[in-house]
């Protein structure tokens, strides 16, 4: 056994509204700088719908993630090592920016500017790549609410394998439609193909606490990485040249803080915790033959943090002794480990992802109620569960590799919470039956629903900081002088230096110039040579 | 004018190289890059970058083994002056034609394609004519004396190119040579030199290690990185 710790989230897609707010923090935290316009560490895409960038699920296209050889061993996707090497003057299955969408800006100036005549001005969308005035034709959240669903749901590539199976299952129509939003960011799996991708092995998975990492001094720019992450989630950065990927807000978790996208998640969906893993397990895990098996195969991996043999091989390896505690009130674990209700997003990818997701329930409720059943009576509940207005063909497309099994029982999991919960709560003797149905006592539930409805920041964010020895510098590093890209050879240097755009050690400010004031004094300046 | 050119020009090349590269190492890491313009246009550079790719690595071989592989080892291993002389018009002439049509189709894709023109950098440009230059010439050189075993550059620049290493180089040997050969020498060592200056350097990281190295890279992190990190000059924080 070879313990290691990683930090890992949940994400409850119950209670999503889609609002975007995690992406648009992400967004200013991270990626508002030039060569990154078109980056979205944090996305939430509505599902059905093609996804960012475009039908990224397509493996046969991208060749993301790792397949098993004949010989059942693992093997990327997207080629060999040799086959890397052979290929590296050009990537063939990188996706183009225009894949994620072309980045725009609009002349503004036009609006005060433009001479006295007829005609209303206006600001015309100006293109970021090449300056001139452009078409809008996609974005990262397009088909956001299923916007020209009709006309282009089809082209999910979820929707067309769940059509292979069960045809009737998927409609665009009016009132026939369903929707749930996913928002997805780095999954820092356990067997990254993103890092297995990296030629000059600039990107590592950090033992510490599993976060997976670009170094930007050792990137070279072969852009393997991108198309090795099947959830397209690693980035090129087109002004420096070089990867750029969700950080897991490392900074700010070293620290005890939990990610800009959970800090600021308005439903309060998401959950941080410490997951124990034996990493000699990883790989075998990785290669389980049957894809169906992966998400069992991966709950196998993780470690049970009450287990006092765990607990001593955890102390021998060097896991802190607050981590081992984080571990055991890890709102991560029991939703993943002990109650089952979280599941991982694509296991099909072998790359053993640590996002996990508990599948949406809700329109069941809504639709039983509608047709005049009480919908949380639980004997009509479980049954409906299997005519979702979801269908758990397509939820187990995305988390299951297709197998309904684990789905279905994550959801009657909820159905049960909710119609125990019920009876409680109107006072009413709650029927033993339905916790025992799935396998779950009273205590279990409540636990379950306190977890899910209930739990306060303290615990739906339980992060160890990185040291207790270095407690008070990182207290202090909580609200960092700098931006955490600022230090030299960051992806927050800047200027056109002579080697090229953003080489050499020149000290432009590009990170402060995209900050508040820079932003509000180039606004409201009267003459463009007043702003900065 | 020819110890200039034969004697010092290639060791000042060569030092620039050596200099550039490690003062790029040590301070410019970051800038370390290929830089590559494929996020804005593929299905070109698909084409046009493995053919340019492809044909100047067998260039280069072409050129190691004709300058530095004496005629008499070739000719040891009983091979003609005749079939190395066709060997070289033909594999050399196949080598240059890829790397000719590859960096073509490149630069008309760099001029043509907004935003690949767009982040074209003036350095860019001068290593485009540098490097566009050292390889017509040295294509023109090759295809303009074709006749019977075409020009021996194995009696005149080779001993010269293998003197080098000796230090004490024999400019005298450079003195009959065609002038084609001559600019051709000149352009590719001002080339050599501005190598680590340009976006050339990535030939220098080509990630050989990758065969050998774990597909899954553990690091620990660097316990000096944990506080905060000092404001360095020129990234003090904006509108205090």
């Amino acid at each position: 056994m070879r313990p290691m710790a990683q930090i890992a989230m949940v994400m409850n897609l119950d209670k999503c509204i889609g609002c975007h707010t995690c992406s648009v923090t992400c967004k200013q935290a991270w990626t508002n700088r030039r060569g990154m316009e078109y980056v979205w560490f944090n996305n939430v895409e509505t599902r059905p719908g093609q996804g960012y960038p475009r039908r990224y699920e397509d493996q046969e296209r991208w060749r993301g993630g790792w397949e098993l050889n004949r010989r059942g061993a693992l093997r990327l996707k997207a080629g060999g090592r040799f086959r890397k090497l052979a290929g590296i003057f050009s990537n063939p299955r990188l996706p183009e920016i225009k894949d994620y969408y072309e980045p725009w800006t609009y002349d503004y100036r036009n609006l005060t500017d433009a001479p006295l005549g007829g005609d209303y001005p206006v600001a015309r969308p100006v293109s970021q790549l090449d300056g001139k005035p452009m078409k809008i034709g996609w974005s990262s959240n397009w088909d956001d609410n299923l916007g020209g669903a009709p006309a282009y749901g089809d082209l999910d590539p979820m929707v067309e394998r769940v059509r292979r199976e069960a045809s009737d299952k998927v409609r665009f129509a009016y009132e026939q439609t369903f929707m749930f939003y996913l928002p997805r960011i780095c999954e820092h799996c356990l067997n990254p193909s993103c890092v297995a991708s990296c030629p000059s092995g600039a990107m590592y998975k950090r033992s510490e606490d599993g976060i997976v990492l670009v170094d930007q001094d050792r990137c070279r720019g072969w852009r393997m990485c991108v198309t090795g992450c099947p959830y397209k989630k690693v980035y090129f950065n087109h002004r420096t040249g070089k990867a750029e990927k969700c950080t897991f807000c490392y900074p700010r978790t070293e620290a005890g803080l939990p990610t800009v996208c959970s800090e600021t998640c308005v439903g309060r969906l998401r959950y941080l915790g410490v997951v124990l893993y034996d990493a000699d397990k990883v790989a075998e895990a990785a290669a389980t033959p049957d894809e169906r098996g992966l998400y069992e195969a991966q709950l196998g991996v993780f470690l049970d943090p009450e287990d006092p043999g765990v607990r001593r091989a955890c102390e021998e390896a060097g896991i802190p002794y607050d981590w081992l505690e984080a571990a055991r009130r890890s709102p991560v674990h029991a939703l993943v480990c002990r109650h089952r209700v979280a599941l991982p997003l694509h296991p099909e990818y072998r790359t053993l992802p640590m996002v996990w997701y508990i599948p949406p329930l809700s329109p069941v409720v809504d639709a039983l109620t509608d047709t005049g059943h009480d919908g949380e009576d639980p004997d009509n509940l479980f049954g409906a569960i299997d005519t979702l207005r979801i269908p758990l063909e397509y939820l187990a497309e995305l988390f299951t590799a297709g197998d309904v099994g684990p789905v279905r029982a994550s959801l009657e999991k909820l159905a049960a919470m909710r119609s125990h919960m019920r009876a409680v709560n109107l006072g009413e003797e709650s029927d033993p039956g339905v916790p025992a149905a799935v396998g779950m006592d009273p205590a279990d539930i409540e636990d379950l629903y306190r977890l899910l409805a209930i739990a306060k920041y303290e615990e739906r964010y339980v992060i160890p900081t990185a040291a207790v020895g270095d407690a008070r510098q990182l207290e202090e590093s909580a609200v960092p002088d700098t931006c955490s890209l600022d230090h030299e050879g960051g992806p927050g240097m800047g200027g056109d230096g002579p080697f090229g755009v953003d080489s050499g050690r020149r000290r432009l400010p590009l990170v402060p110039v995209e900050n508040f004031h820079v932003l509000r004094r180039r606004q409201t300046a009267d003459d463009e040579r007043e702003a900065p | 004018m020819t110890i200039f050119l034969w004697g010092v020009l290639p060791y000042a090349a060569f030092a620039l190289l050596v200099a550039g590269l490690l003062w790029r190492h040590r301070y410019d890491r970051f800038g370390w890059t290929t830089r590559s313009s494929q996020v804005y246009e593929s299905r070109l550079l698909n084409i046009a970058s493995p053919v340019f790719h492809y044909g100047i690595l067998f260039v280069l071989a072409g050129h190691l083994i004709g300058l530095f592989v004496p005629a008499s080892w070739t000719r040891a291993t009983g091979v003609s002056d005749h079939t190395y002389h066709l060997f070289s018009l033909y594999g050399g002439t196949l080598a240059g034609a890829l790397a000719v049509a590859g960096i073509v189709m490149l630069v008309y894709r760099r001029r043509t394609r907004a935003p690949v023109f767009r982040a074209t950098t003036a350095n860019d440009k001068v290593m485009y004519v540098f490097l566009l230059g050292a390889i017509v010439l040295g294509m023109t050189a090759k295809l303009s004396d074709t006749s019977g075993n075409g020009y021996d550059y194995r009696a005149t620049i080779g001993p010269w190119a293998r003197s080098l290493f000796t230090l004490r180089p024999d400019t005298g040997l450079m003195a009959g040579v065609p002038v084609l050969y001559h600019v051709h020498a000149v352009v590719g060592m001002v080339l050599i030199a501005l190598v680590p200056y340009t976006r050339l350097v990535h030939m220098f990281s080509a990630p050989v290690q990758y065969l050998f190295r774990p597909y899954v890279v553990y690091r620990s992190r660097d316990p000096r990185r944990l506080g905060p990190r000092p404001d360095r000059r020129g990234w003090e924080r904006a509108g205090s």
